[in-house]
């Protein structure tokens, strides 16, 4: 279950970035081929903020799809699953999209302002 | 869906409006309320990219030393520290071998591999399941390996998590025993697509169960298209010949002396 180790990757990241900040919400990307399961993500997230600056903090999961080009028949396309085969049944692909783990944004409370 | 709490249906995650400060629903989606202000900060960092700092801080602090560091992953029990012990005796004579073991508890392993004759450091992750660079850029602190030695990092018996975690290795092996099962590639893909060798452990079983070699390679190359395969025996030595060229090879691709001073550097960044 890496995904808490990840979580408070994604926790330690936001916090320094965000200094003394009310977090509202978390946005971040997992790619299908990032090795990291999107549930166990969201549940980590409430264990891992607990205590923190980003508690009451809400995660926001982007999922996208792995995408491949095929040196063997030399078409793209968007892979159903983890496993990096071309529906022409070759495994000599490149790997375009789908590995990212990401933070992508965070939304703060906003600040208050000296109007 | 809404933007600003994600209340509503999922379904249009492709696009993203952030609106800054209030707002007010126009969509029907049962519960009025009005949303704290909000000011977004975009960050676009990779959620790794700690990790993957400090592991190229590893590999750097190894290349000064022209230490070579090998990263053995495999599920528990498929005979990483034996594989271990037995290489550790057959090169301690000629080259100084060291290990990092990780487990989540007990010095067991390294306790086997200072027996075997090579110095160890064990890292006990409690609830951890992978090592990642931080431990093992602790331990290398703990073991101080001697420049130009091979260092052997055995992690957490495990098939998922540490595939994602970059320890500053320079190869990553994954032990397969026969008693697993030939389908592992496909349930673990992520570990043998980024596996630089499949050790194939323990085919003096081979008569006993039903494990085909030739399925195995198969689905390892369909995961890492020419990943070599070695299958070997620990227990008789059968194959280990083939194992410890695979070690020169890869040595003899990474061993770029370098001038400049060994010391001082620490390997923390």
């Amino acid at each position: 279950m890496h995904e808490l180790a990840i979580t408070q990757s994604v926790v330690d990241l936001v916090a320094e970035r965000t200094t003394g900040r009310r977090v509202v919400v978390v946005h971040v990307r997992v790619g299908t081929l990032s090795g990291v399961v999107p549930d166990s993500l969201a549940f980590c997230f409430d264990l891992a903020t607990a205590g923190t600056a980003l508690a009451g903090a809400r995660l926001d999961i982007e999922e996208t799809p792995g995408r491949v080009a095929c040196r063997t028949c030399g078409t793209e396309q968007e892979l159903p699953d983890a496993l990096l085969l071309c529906a022409c049944g070759s495994a000599d692909v490149e790997l375009l999209a789908g590995a990212d783990l990401r933070v992508v944004s965070v939304e703060l409370e906003k600040e208050p302002s000296c109007a | 869906m809404c933007v600003t709490c994600g209340c509503g249906e999922a379904g249009d995650q492709g696009v993203r409006v952030t609106a800054l400060g209030e707002h007010e629903h126009e969509q029907v989606h049962g519960h009025p309320h009005a949303h704290p202000a909000v000011d977004t900060l975009v960050l676009e960092e990779r959620v790794l990219a700690r990790n993957d700092h400090l592991a190229e801080h590893v590999r750097a602090w190894l290349a000064v030393r022209r230490i070579l560091a090998v990263n053995l992953m495999s599920s528990p029990g498929s005979g990483k520290t034996s594989l271990l012990e037995r290489t550790v005796a057959h090169l301690a004579p000629t080259r100084e071998v060291c290990v990092i073991e990780g487990d989540q508890e007990t010095t067991y392993d390294a306790e086997r591999i200072q027996r075997a004759g090579a110095r160890a450091v064990q890292v006990n992750t409690g609830a951890g399941c992978h090592l990642d660079a931080g431990m093992v850029q602790r331990a290398l602190e703990a073991l101080a390996p001697d420049a130009g030695s091979l260092l052997f990092v055995e992690n957490v018996g495990n098939l998922v998590c540490p595939a994602l975690f970059d320890v500053g290795e320079h190869a990553k092996v994954v032990v397969i025993s026969v008693t697993e099962g030939d389908d592992k590639p496909l349930k673990y893909p992520h570990m043998f697509r980024a596996a630089d060798l499949v050790v194939v452990n323990k085919t003096d079983l081979l008569p006993y169960v039903d494990f085909d070699v030739d399925a195995l390679t198969q689905r390892a190359r369909s995961l890492h298209p020419g990943v070599t395969v070695l299958p070997l025996s620990v227990r008789t030595g059968d194959g280990t010949d083939d194992w410890y060229a695979w070690l020169d090879r890869l040595a003899s691709t990474h061993d770029t002396p370098r001038e400049g001073a060994v010391h001082g550097a620490a390997v923390r960044p």
